[in-house]
């Protein structure tokens, strides 16, 4: 059966496949695309994610989110606002929460991306944060879940201890429409726990 | 006027590792350029087509615009230095606490962690008007759709209106101009120093942009004088919920007293104006008074003298005054 999930998949990598025949056809010499003006970025970038190096070939108006999602395969950060007013984009750079949506993919070139898809140790256990968001029925639909686990995660290595309102005051850069907030509070502050334990 | 929405159009992209390189760029490209901070406030703006640049030059690279550094015991704060630094660097909070709140008052934890402070007080106004991309006197046009009789109004200006009614919505430019920091510009010619209270524009002066910045022009560092260490201050912000908006007034308040008395003051309120205004009249009045519920009284009236509200922000005008009265009584 073809899940919602591997049908996205399967046309990001259809479209991978396109992009990359696209840009050597550029460098066989026929021109297509137009040279780069002197000293401006070049399309070809090596975007450390996940702690892998990964080599893409981006426009430069494209935003950090897209790339994640529709270049590398990384639909775990969601996009619902474009317009860093919901949170749901958020990813870590150098261990810092940002909206990816609001990002130029071509500033982050030498920083350290983190996403969802990355938090589980290779073995598979999930993250505490992941842990206590399923233990505590977290979240309901779900869309915002990314957001709020990454932001919470860039948010307790600053301050591994909150009380339940600096924790509120940092992870309010997330909106939820379906959950309580309560709850997701209520979860994240567990999530502190567990992870000061691991 | 703006037909497509919600997509970023391409430029080209620079992205310089020092100051002259980015001065030498800028200078090339002149006004088709345009320079990038965190991008907050910039990437609305492109996607609605409100600005339609060939060519951004990124800031990210380039070290010596980032930072914080202590000079005669005030504060250099490099131009690309984020919101979150600012809030949470310890000298900002022991002795300059009003530019910590401030900072700490934006937008939201993601948006403090990418905007700078060179981007905050270089920031356009958020008329939804402009920023729809109706052809208004800040576009170049001949009319402000803000100021109609059936215009919605809530968030524009009550002072010096002048065809343009639209706000400057920053929350730490009024903190800086309490603070008397300077604006260090630079441009090919060189560099200026511009005190902050003159480096914002009222429409008076140019309808079209909301400080002195003319294409070419780099802002590299804002100084905070040791003047106001360690002062009184205060800062509020009223907003419509507590995270994301922007002000509809924000008041920033330094103030040194001895014996009750008010030494000397600075008040400064925006986003009831096209500049951050700050209320010589009432420093002036209050200066050498006690601090007591009469003084705060006076200085709550004269805050509003002149006020010429729209339709729907007659509200802003008692939010000034009780603003103004409480930063006085504290
Ligand atoms: C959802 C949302 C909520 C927000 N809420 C608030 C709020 O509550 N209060 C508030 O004050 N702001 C708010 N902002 C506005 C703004 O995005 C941020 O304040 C941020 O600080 C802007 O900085 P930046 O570096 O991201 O700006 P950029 O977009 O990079 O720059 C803004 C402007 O300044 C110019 N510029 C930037 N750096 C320099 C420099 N060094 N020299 C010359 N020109 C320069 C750019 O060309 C551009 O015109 C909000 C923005 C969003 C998207
Ligand atoms: S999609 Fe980035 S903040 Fe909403
Ligand atoms: S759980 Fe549905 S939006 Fe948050």
């Amino acid at each position: 059966m073809v899940s919602r999930r591997s049908f996205i998949k399967g046309a990001i990598a259809g479209g991978a496949t396109v992009s990359a025949a696209s840009y050597l056809f550029r460098n066989s010499g026929a021109a297509l695309g137009q040279a780069p003006a002197p000293g401006a970025a070049e399309r070809l970038l090596a975007l450390n994610v996940n702690g892998q190096l990964r080599h893409v070939d981006v426009p430069k108006e494209e935003t950090l989110a897209l790339t994640l999602r529709n270049r590398l395969g990384l639909t775990g950060t969601k996009v619902g606002c474009q317009r860093a007013e919901c949170g749901s984009c958020t990813v870590l750079i150098d261990a810092v929460p940002h909206y990816s949506c609001s990002v130029l993919t071509h500033s982050v070139r030498s920083r350290q991306i983190a996403t969802i898809e990355g938090l589980a140790s290779p073995t598979g256990a999930l993250h505490p944060v992941q842990q206590a968001a399923i233990d505590q029925q977290g979240f309901q639909c779900g869309f915002c879940a990314p957001g709020f686990i990454m932001a919470t995660v860039g948010f307790l290595k600053t301050n591994p201890s909150p009380t339940r309102d600096e924790l509120a005051e940092g992870i309010a850069g997330n909106l939820c429409r379906c959950q309580d907030y309560d709850k997701i509070l209520t979860a994240m502050m567990s999530a502190a726990e567990h992870a000061r334990r691991s | 006027m703006a037909v497509i929405r919600g997509s970023m159009p391409s430029f080209e992209l620079f992205q310089p590792t020092s100051v002259d390189a980015a001065l030498a760029l800028i200078g090339r490209h002149g006004a088709a350029a345009r320079i990038l901070g965190g991008g907050l406030d910039t990437f609305d703006a492109l996607q609605d087509r409100v600005v339609q640049p060939a060519a951004l030059v990124d800031l990210g690279g380039i070290a010596e615009l980032q930072g914080i550094r202590e000079v005669g015991g005030g504060l250099e704060i490099g131009a690309m230095t984020t919101l979150a630094e600012i809030a949470r660097h310890p000298i900002v909070q022991s002795q300059f606490a009003v530019l910590a709140r401030a900072a700490g008052a934006v937008g939201s934890p993601q948006i403090r962690n990418q905007g700078t402070l060179g981007g905050n007080v270089s920031q356009s106004t958020r008329c939804w008007y402009y920023r729809s991309g109706w052809t208004c006197y800040r576009a170049g046009g001949n009319s402000c759709f803000a100021d109609t009789p059936t215009a919605v109004n809530r968030e524009h200006a009550i002072f010096d209106l002048d065809r343009c009614v639209a706000v400057n919505p920053s929350d730490t430019a009024p903190a800086l101009v309490a603070l008397d920091a300077q604006m260090v510009v630079r441009s090919s010619r060189g560099e200026r120093v511009v005190a902050a209270e003159d480096y914002f524009l009222g429409p008076d002066i140019d309808i079209t942009r909301m400080t002195i910045l003319d294409a070419g022009d780099l802002l590299t560092a804002i100084r905070v004088p040791a003047t106001w260490a360690g002062a009184h201050f205060q800062f509020e912000k009223v907003r419509d919920r507590k995270v994301w908006d922007f002000p509809l007034v924000n008041i920033a308040t330094a103030m040194k007293m001895s014996n009750g008395i008010i030494r000397d003051i600075r008040l400064v309120v925006n986003a009831v104006a096209a500049r951050p205004r700050r209320l010589h009249e009432v420093e002036n009045a209050v200066r050498g008074k006690p601090r007591d519920a009469a003084t705060a009284t006076l200085a709550g009236e004269l805050a509003i003298k002149g006020a010429q509200p729209l339709r729907h922000n007659t509200y802003k005008v008692a939010l000034t005054r009780n603003l103004v009265q409480r930063a006085i009584r504290g």
